[in-house]
């Protein structure tokens, strides 16, 4: 479970939140909003450990994240802007590096099946930089799929998606949270789970 | 909860950088080819006087292995710093000084090997002699994984900043220049007849030195340009 109380956040002189509180449970999804600019980024990547808030403090399963560290990392899996892979290898090998620095190693089926899944049958072995804007952003998502960590902190991770990925983002969402899991994420476009109500978190 | 022991780890890193090298070969062969032109340049330019090339060999090897060791150092970090990946390796459950130390390691048998590995050939241009080769090769083989090192601590500090490739010189030239020195003194000592075994024993301290603090310093420098 992922607590946060009276988190605060500046950057440069700019004060961008401050007195933040939710907590979020297993089998919980929680969508950040804002307008450009409102700091949902800057909460993600804080959530992450990125960046150290000034004020307030974020406790996972009751332990200050200053404590946690690489226990807390094998259980939270980050999507950003950037989609964090290689354009020199293929969508196979992308996935299959992230993983083993995750400690989980994936064996090359079950990544070629969370590749397939995301749409990419037939391009498990191109090399991404052939792959197009949505096609890349498939393979990073597909990290999601092997991944076994509880906490999900995607930005924005319908970005460059074409409607059946925002469905299929969606079941693996549902899914997610069945399993007890827990997703924070920020989004421009209308991303709803069946069967779970989205919490909302405005910043201003 | 699943740590890698180190050796994986570093085999993993390596073995990543390496790959993501080999497929864009041509990164890598400019710091080779700028470093055999700066070394054939000189006797073209000095002349074929015996005595003055023989003098300056280790210095103007030295000068062009450090130069070239620059040229490559802005690619360290920058490539996985823009794609994301760099993000990613902090937020997984290894210590990010041992994957930075893997990092530098790719990036010296990228960069540094090569340039030992040619030093020989390019020796001779200057009529070096047999022992002053073999310890041109030694020194080198000793000092480029410290250009490397303290090169990562440069490269780490001034990424994502604008003109940081300029910037990644001032600060990293001054601290390689003792590697310069005992690198250099190390082929003199053994050209006028005196061991050459202090200048690289005093090398190898570097190198314990710097394999001891740069990966950690680089980590926590890379920790701070994330913010």
């Amino acid at each position: 479970m992922l607590e946060v109380t009276g988190l605060a956040c500046a950057r440069g002189e700019h004060q961008l939140f401050a007195g933040l509180s939710f907590a979020l449970t297993g089998g919980e999804l929680l969508q950040v909003q804002g307008e450009n600019g409102s700091g949902k980024t800057t909460l993600l990547r804080t959530l992450c450990g990125y960046i150290q808030p000034s004020a307030g403090e974020i406790r996972w399963h009751g332990k200050s994240l200053r404590e946690l560290d690489d226990e807390y990392y094998a259980n939270i899996v980050y999507l950003g802007h950037a989609n964090a892979i290689k354009d020199e290898l293929n969508a196979l090998e992308n996935l299959r590096i992230s993983s083993a620095l995750s400690g989980w190693a994936v064996s090359d089926s079950v990544a070629i099946a969370a590749l397939r899944r995301m749409g990419l049958r037939g391009r498990e072995t191109f090399p991404v930089k052939v792959l197009s804007q949505g096609q890349r952003r498939r393979v990073a998502l597909a990290r999601l799929l092997i991944s076994k960590a509880s906490l999900w902190i995607l930005d924005e991770p319908l970005a460059a998606l074409d409607v059946n990925a925002v469905g299929l983002m969606q079941e693996i969402l549902g899914e997610h949270l069945g399993n007890h899991g827990m997703v924070v994420f920020t989004t421009h476009q209308t991303l709803e789970v069946a069967g779970v109500a989205t919490r909302l978190l405005k910043l201003s | 909860m699943n740590t890698l022991s180190v050796y994986s780890l570093l085999d993993l890193v390596i073995r990543r950088d390496v790959i993501l090298a080999m497929r864009r070969r041509a990164d890598v062969l400019t710091t080779l080819i700028f470093f055999v032109l700066v070394v054939s340049l000189f006797p073209l330019a000095v002349g074929s006087e015996m005595d003055m090339l023989r003098k300056m060999a280790p210095g103007v090897v030295w000068v062009a292995a450090l130069l070239a060791s620059m040229l490559s150092l802005g690619r360290m970090f920058s490539a996985d710093f823009q794609d994301g990946t760099l993000e990613q390796m902090m937020l997984v459950p290894q210590s990010l000084s041992m994957m930075v130390l893997g990092k530098i390691a790719a990036h010296w048998m990228l960069s540094g090997l090569p340039l030992v590995l040619i030093a020989p050939v390019l020796g001779l241009q200057f009529d070096m002699s047999g022992d002053a080769l073999l310890v041109l090769v030694i020194s080198l083989l000793i000092g480029t994984p410290v250009l490397s090192m303290i090169g990562a601590f440069g490269a780490a500090l001034t990424l994502g900043l604008r003109g940081g490739g300029v910037l990644v010189s001032l600060l990293v030239l001054p601290l390689c220049v003792p590697v310069l020195i005992f690198g250099t003194g190390a082929v003199t000592a053994v050209t006028g007849g005196v061991s050459a075994a202090p200048n690289l024993a005093l090398l190898g301290a570097f190198l314990l030195m710097s394999l001891l603090f740069t990966p950690w310093v680089s980590a926590l420098a890379l920790r701070i340009s994330m913010e």
